[in-house]
């Protein structure tokens, strides 16, 4: 269903405006918001310095003293109204990637714990978690990180109250109908539920960034030798096919 | 070209420039220099480049030895310095004899102190930067025995002090309302702007944790909004209802709602107060925010208009090295 309300153009800080185009995450948010990021970069505004989204917004980061925000503002709205940005479609060249992963264990310690917040057996929650890929709707949080959804309802849990001090590089963890697959071992509200071998982020590697938007995951259960044995491997036995 | 030889050195300390913008669609944040003016105020005082890398040095120094005769610049949180036993200057620019070991010891206000050197520290730079980020896995903290190389140093000039903007023992720190500011509700942002904190224990490159009495400043519905983008400087409002100011190194994107954002002119401040120091907040509109930033950044490109030399009359002084040493005696406590 269009909304008239959205999207909305609020300021980040000093130097950021945000055009979101939903409160919540939805699909056509995501794709409205990576496919007004690409308008915006085609446009190269003098003033702007940088642009990314996040699920569900476009971002556009640049000099104030330049591009004065009332200036950027209209040209956005003048960019916003050419389209409907809701019907865009996703990025070319997507790749689904298939991820083992293993599910549980003290390398994944709290797979029970958010099971029972999401009212499921460990085994339901597995399932429900691998036998689906996922989309990486962003990027961002840290180098190369993915966002990841939608997974089904009963996963809208909400974030811990405190942050897990630290979670490994390569940790699945879930939370408000989302996965993240870190890339830097980090502290996190998220709960820790599997963990896999890949490396997100390879500085020295070309490109350095393994996951792109629009990009699909499955992240498959696989035992602890498995695991174990993709350790040695930057990409933790990942492969994909361009969909 | 030279090489700098670390004898001794604090925990975390690392190499930093103004960080790596145009990665942040990858996630990767700018990162860079935690105080930027100090970074800027060494650059004025050597008389080169801004993007040149500097030593950042959280809250200890060091023991540094130069295989060659060395400018270097002091900035950022004052510390003891000397060389060959010889007080120097802090906000000043010395040449350091080769050999002479340059000892940097404990801070006297502030958080990170910046050793720069004639022709910027030197390492490989990665995705555009020097910078180290701990978080995403870039440089690594420096450590006792390690060499840092040195570029080709185009200048010659030593000798001279800066006066600097104070900001090293809290104080008051200009914000604007964010995106999330509204979620808050007017009597919770009144509160937070009239709440004297004190800086935590918790502070780092990619957050400073700020605690204050009485109860937090948490929001109905706040663990489970929608991760959005981050920019250095929001004030993050995790589960326990306390304040993180988000520093040079954070994440590009979080979930936990922010009550306003700290203008990029007063984020040294932020960094450079010490442990137990009064914090509070002043909200200024996003006009005023903007002529802040204006004037801040025109400050910032004619720092070297207000270089003063560290002696009155260099012309009289035939031991023109020796004196300079001397000199720094006099100077250095200006910020405390």
């Amino acid at each position: 269903m269009p909304d008239e309300s959205w999207p909305v153009v609020r300021t980040v800080g000093v130097d950021r405006i945000l055009v979101s185009f939903g409160a919540s995450l939805s699909e056509r948010a995501n794709r409205a918001a990576l496919a007004l990021r690409a308008a915006i970069e085609t446009q190269a505004w003098p003033g702007v310095t940088e642009t990314t989204t996040s699920l569900v917004s476009a971002c556009v980061v640049f000099d104030p003293l330049e591009l004065p925000h009332a200036k950027l503002e209209a040209q956005l709205w003048t960019l916003i109204g050419q389209r409907d940005w809701f019907s865009a479609v996703l990025p070319e060249g997507r790749r689904r990637w298939n991820v083992p992963t293993v599910y549980g264990t003290e390398l994944a310690p709290q797979l029970d714990e958010a099971a029972q917040v999401a009212g499921l057996t460990r085994s339901e929650a597995v399932a429900s978690l691998s036998e689906k890929p996922v989309r990486v709707q962003t990027i961002g949080f840290s180098p190369g990180m993915p966002y990841l959804g939608h997974l089904p309802e009963v996963w809208d849990i909400p974030r811990q109250q405190d942050l897990s001090p630290t979670v490994p590089a390569g940790a699945l963890v879930v939370a408000v109908r989302q996965l993240v697959l870190f890339s830097v071992t980090t502290p996190t509200g998220w709960r820790h539920v599997g963990q896999t071998a890949l490396q997100l982020f390879q500085p020295q590697a070309d490109p350095p960034f393994v996951l792109r938007p629009g990009d699909e995951a499955r992240f498959t259960p696989v035992d602890r030798d498995t695991f174990e044995s993709l350790q040695a491997d930057p990409m933790g036995g990942a492969t994909y096919e361009v969909i | 070209m030279g090489t700098m030889q670390i004898t001794r050195i604090g925990p975390g300390a690392s190499l930093q420039d103004l960080g790596r913008p145009g990665w942040l669609a990858q996630g990767l944040s700018r990162g860079g220099a935690a105080d930027r003016l100090a970074v800027y105020e060494g650059a004025a005082l050597l008389g080169q480049s801004a993007a040149l890398a500097a030593l950042e040095l959280p809250g200890a120094g060091g023991v540094f030895v130069f295989e060659q005769d060395t400018r270097v610049a002091l900035t950022g949180a004052p510390m003891d310095a000397s060389v060959g036993g010889r007080s120097m200057a802090w906000n000043a620019s010395h040449l350091v004899p080769s050999g002479a070991p340059l000892t940097l010891g404990a801070i006297r206000a502030g958080v990170y102190g910046y050793l720069h050197g004639g022709g910027g520290f030197d390492a490989p730079p990665s995705l555009g930067g020097r910078a180290a980020q701990f978080t995403a896995g870039l440089g690594t903290a420096l450590q006792a025995g390690d060499r840092v190389r040195l570029g080709a140093d185009g200048a010659a000039t030593t000798g001279y002090a800066l006066d600097v903007t104070p900001r090293f023992n809290g104080g008051t720190v200009r914000v604007v309302s964010s995106l999330q500011t509204s979620m808050y509700g007017a009597e919770t942002v009144n509160r937070f702007a009239k709440t004297i904190f004190t800086r935590d224990t918790r502070a780092n490159r990619m957050g400073v944790r700020l605690n204050s009495d009485g109860e937090g400043f948490l929001v109905e519905g706040g663990l489970s909004v929608l991760s959005e983008v981050i920019t250095p400087g929001d004030i993050q409002v995790t589960g326990d209802g306390a304040p993180y100011v988000l520093m040079s190194e954070c994440q590009t994107t979080g979930g936990y709602p922010r009550i306003a954002t700290v203008l990029p002119a007063d984020l040294p401040r932020v960094a450079q107060t010490p442990l137990g120091a009064k914090v509070c907040f002043e909200f200024v509109t996003l006009d005023e925010a903007v002529d802040i930033e204006r004037r801040v950044q025109t400050a910032r490109s004619t720092l070297a208009l207000g270089l003063t030399p560290l002696i009155r009359d260099p012309h009289d002084i035939s031991d023109l090295l020796s004196y300079q040493l001397i000199s720094g005696v006099v100077a250095g406590d200006e910020d405390t």
